[in-house]
């Protein structure tokens, strides 16, 4: 059981993974764009609410992949819509968010003050 | 005589090049999307691994552990980029490497390296998301818009 989760997560995290690779050396699109549209599309997804059963089919597959941020704005937004209204959709945008983008903000100013910038 | 010779070697020349056309950059392509799934394939096992591993250790569900194991995976991805293997490992990974949320932490800490030497306020503080901010507007536009159709019609 456990182990098929793992053999899950790699095929569809690799898939998604080639998926974008294909696009980048199919088209002149720079990885910026690849991960904006990655990004779209997870949240569209987790709009039609595709995206949550591809997160319990594949565990971190899905979740670890940029598409999930979308995702995760998307389900906050709608979650706190739910409670609030119309309103919830701004106050709700970043509930289930916050935890990766401060990660991300405190990790990567500690690592660039501490680190040196290479060549 | 001699024109002709040249068009038939002008001819040749296309065939070759069609030739290499064809057969060349397939290879490094197939290598390169391989790469990339067997990558990011790992990179989301370890993803999984420590989503089990906070579960089990903080006696939470799977659904929670999710976000202690994101911000695992972007301290490796920030680590990685500051002490200069990023990069490294990029160049055989490609989309394996900045697809997941490793490549986020990537984009921030290594434009927030690269302008440092404006300062910690104008260059770190403010250069930071300058490859980042891309994904959290086209984003957060997408929720805002999915988010207000769905309280407003759905409701």
């Amino acid at each position: 059981m456990e182990l098929q989760l793992y053999i899950k997560a790699f095929i569809v995290g690799g898939l998604i993974c080639a998926g974008c690779q294909l696009v980048l050396d199919f088209t002149k699109l720079t990885p910026g764009h690849v991960l904006s549209g990655l990004t779209v599309i997870g949240g569209i997804l987790g709009g039609l609410g595709i995206y949550d059963s591809l997160i319990e089919f594949a565990g971190a597959g899905a979740s670890i992949p940029i598409s999930s941020f979308g995702n995760a704005l998307v389900k906050g937004a709608i979650m706190e819509a739910e409670r609030h209204g119309a309103i919830g959709v701004l106050t709700g945008m970043f509930e289930l968010t916050s935890t990766g983008i401060t990660a991300a903000i405190v990790f990567g100013f500690l690592v660039s003050v501490i680190f040196k910038p290479k060549g | 005589m001699a024109k002709k010779k040249k068009k038939e070697l002008n001819l040749r020349q296309k065939k070759y090049q069609e030739l290499v056309k064809k057969t060349e950059p397939k290879p490094s392509i197939l290598k390169n999307v391989i790469l990339a799934f067997v990558f990011g394939g790992t990179i989301c096992i370890i993803g999984q691994f420590f989503t089990d591993f906070y579960a089990k250790v903080m006696n939470i569900t799977p659904e929670l552990a999710r976000n202690p194991a994101t911000v695992t995976m972007i301290f490796i991805g920030a680590l990685l980029t500051g002490i200069g293997v990023f990069d490294n490992i990029a160049k055989y990974a490609g989309a394996g490497l900045a697809v997941p949320v490793t490549g986020f932490a990537n984009s921030i800490v290594s434009s927030a390296l690269e302008f440092k030497h404006e300062g910690l306020v104008h260059g770190v503080g403010s250069k930071m998301f300058m490859l980042a901010g891309s994904v959290i507007t086209f984003g957060v536009v997408t929720a805002f818009f999915i988010g207000l159709y769905y309280a407003l019609f759905i409701l």
